[in-house]
């Protein structure tokens, strides 16, 4: 049975992967099971300088999933290089780093460093919704996600791939604007921006009131965004939002996603993510499937 | 320190309150390795609802027979759920967690107090330093007669009890950090373990930094992940400056920290 794909331009030995923000940078995942069985690692968001991030309270609990504004909380991209790159590099498994700026120019100078760092591909986030002056406002128009991916195409010459906000209208013209601008591949979706009411203190949950939904409760609307993007470009899409099994991996999948990723779903089980890719294989198995290529965006629309 | 995730069988039920349970469970990996003041992550269910893994302390580890006991009380679904297992019923935790733990190594006329439910992560640090031939002077404060438990339990594992109900309802009359510092003015304390409300640890540490006795504290904060890769579960760092503030993780710098180190 063959499960391995090409992505983008990175060959993965698998199509699972493991969300930014929700793994780290491995190292506490390594305690439970051998990072290589994994076919990428998608590192916490990395900017050029360190960040501190939200104020707590940062995360909170809701229907079969969670909101969290931790505020892009990292150590910066030198440290990164020096200290977790080289750990991650023991294992056998591609890694992508997940990017994020408030202004072109980190982006252009981050992507720089990036480009000759000893990484797999570089992950946009032009999504994340807790950092005001950041991300949001270029990830959510056409023009704008056109924008921040050329300038930092003219930069990188690894695989580069964008994740995109559901926080919009009309997904598929963000889609457009990252293809257009030469981007590699798409990965959708990142948190839906939600907010939860404590009614005894009569105050948001979140100290930064509003933060990104993540989780089951999110799967249905990834699904869909992803079966729209994959119809309208001809890059391909990583799919995610509330990944917790491979049959959720094989519906997303079949929506025209060639990769999946798994993010908050780490947090409830830490082998979700080598259980995720056996349970592709059964599926494979249950139907006489050979190559995991052949159930990308096989959904026969009513 | 390897953290692991088991399904623990459940061995034994004791219901201390109606709302507050003692779980002992097979975990010997875990016990084997643990520390006073960590804490586990327990799934309540195989089902994605309630999504979250919830933290609790852990209560007392007996190494010989590789068996973790916890307790907790029912607050919301997460507990209730966890409330309704059986004997026999596979309990599903990751562990140890926590890298700040108890540390009183360097003492030896320890201070253990706590208030309300924030009393369970103490009795392990108690027998413990007990153990290692310290001086254990325990504190604990309850709202009132209703709200005792474990009085024996840390009897037991204390030089000194001093049980305090904040109505005089049962044992001494009034807040339990009356008496610590009626301890510490007698000279008798040279370090100090706290857990329970915030406005008690925020009154204990004061005190503690008025005497300039040493201090540790176990903090609470709401958790994501509980193995340390979220970010979720930050607290401020007291000496950070305020217009660039500073986190540390509660579930992997804490949960017990020097009180002079974090605000809370
Ligand atoms: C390090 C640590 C150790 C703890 N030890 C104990 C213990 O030994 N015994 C005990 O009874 N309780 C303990 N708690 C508190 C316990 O985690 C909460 O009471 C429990 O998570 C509530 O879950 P629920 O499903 O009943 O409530 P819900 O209201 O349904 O919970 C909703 C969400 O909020 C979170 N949450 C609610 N209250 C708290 C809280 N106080 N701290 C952190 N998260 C919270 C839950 O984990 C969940 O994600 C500890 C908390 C921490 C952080
Ligand atoms: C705690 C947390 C932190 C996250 N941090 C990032 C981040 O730094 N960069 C990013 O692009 N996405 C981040 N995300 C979004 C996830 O990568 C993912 O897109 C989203 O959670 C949906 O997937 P899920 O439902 O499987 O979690 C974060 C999510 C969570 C829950
Ligand atoms: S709860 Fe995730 S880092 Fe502490």
């Amino acid at each position: 049975m063959n499960t391995e794909i090409d992505f983008a331009g990175i060959k993965m030995k698998n199509p699972v992967t493991v969300a930014s923000g929700t793994f780290g940078y491995g190292r506490e995942f390594a305690e439970f099971y051998d990072l290589s069985k994994l076919g990428a690692v998608i590192t916490k968001g990395t900017s050029l300088k360190p960040r501190n991030g939200n104020r707590p309270s940062r995360v909170c609990e809701t229907p079969a999933g969670m909101l969290n504004s931790i505020g892009l909380q990292n150590p910066g991209v030198e440290y990164f290089a020096q200290n977790d790159l080289p750990f991650l590099r023991k294992f056998d498994t591609k890694i992508i780093v997940n990017a994020c700026g408030n202004t072109i120019e980190d982006y252009v100078e981050l992507c720089r460093i990036l480009n000759n760092l000893e990484i797999d591909a570089v992950e946009l986030n032009l999504s994340c919704p807790n950092v005001c002056a950041g991300c949001m406002a270029f990830g959510t128009t056409y023009e704008g996600v056109k924008e921040v991916t050329s300038a930092v195409r003219k930069v990188l010459d690894k695989p580069l791939i964008v994740k995109l906000t559901p926080n919009v209208t009309d997904i598929t013209l963000t889609a457009k604007g990252a293809e257009d601008a030469g981007a590699d591949g798409i990965s959708a979706i990142n948190t839906l921006l939600g907010m939860k009411i404590d009614i005894e203190k009569r105050k948001p949950v979140l100290a930064n009131n509003t933060g990104g939904l993540s989780g089951p409760a999110i799967k249905p609307v990834a699904v869909r965004m992803v079966y729209q993007i994959a119809k309208a470009v001809k890059i391909p899409v990583m799919g995610l939002g509330g990944i917790v099994n491979g049959d959720d991996a094989v519906e997303f999948m079949l929506a025209g996603a060639k990769a999946v990723s798994i993010g908050a779903g780490n947090f409830i089980d830490p082998y979700v993510a080598p259980k995720t890719i056996e349970g592709i294989e059964d599926y494979l198995e249950r139907h006489n499937i050979n190559d995991v290529n052949d159930i990308i965006g096989k959904v026969e629309m009513n | 320190m390897p953290k692991m995730q088991l399904q623990a069988k459940l061995v034994n039920i004791e219901q201390l309150k109606n709302d507050i349970f003692k779980f002992s469970v097979e975990a010997k990996e875990i016990v084997k390795i643990s520390k006073p003041g960590q804490f586990i992550e327990i799934r309540v269910t195989d089902q994605v609802e309630p999504f979250l893994r919830r933290p609790i302390s852990i209560y007392n580890m007996d190494k010989e027979n590789g068996i973790l006991e916890f307790i907790f009380q029912v607050k919301g679904k997460g507990t209730e759920i966890l409330s309704k297992k059986q004997v026999g019923d596979l309990v599903d935790i990751i562990g140890p967690l926590g890298y700040g733990t108890f540390d009183y190594s360097k003492y030896q006329n320890l201070a253990i107090i706590g208030g309300g439910i924030g009393i369970f992560p103490l009795y392990e640090l108690a027998k413990e330093a007990k153990n290692n031939n310290k001086n254990v002077n325990t504190y604990l404060g309850f709202r009132n007669k209703e709200f005792v438990v474990l009085e024996k339990e840390f009897e037991e594992v204390s030089d000194e009890l001093c049980l305090a109900t904040d109505d005089g309802s049962y044992g001494k009359n009034g807040f339990a950090i009356n008496f610590l510092k009626e301890d510490i003015e007698k000279g008798k304390i040279d370090s100090i373990y706290a857990c329970g409300p915030l406005p008690m640890l925020r009154a204990v540490k004061d005190l503690a930094v008025q005497n300039n006795i040493p201090c540790q504290v176990s903090l609470e904060e709401r958790m994501g992940c509980g193995i340390g890769v979220c970010l979720g579960c930050s607290v401020k760092v007291a000496k950070s400056p305020i217009d660039n503030p500073q986190y540390v993780g509660v579930c992997k710098a804490g949960p017990v920290f020097d009180a002079t180190y974090v605000d809370f």
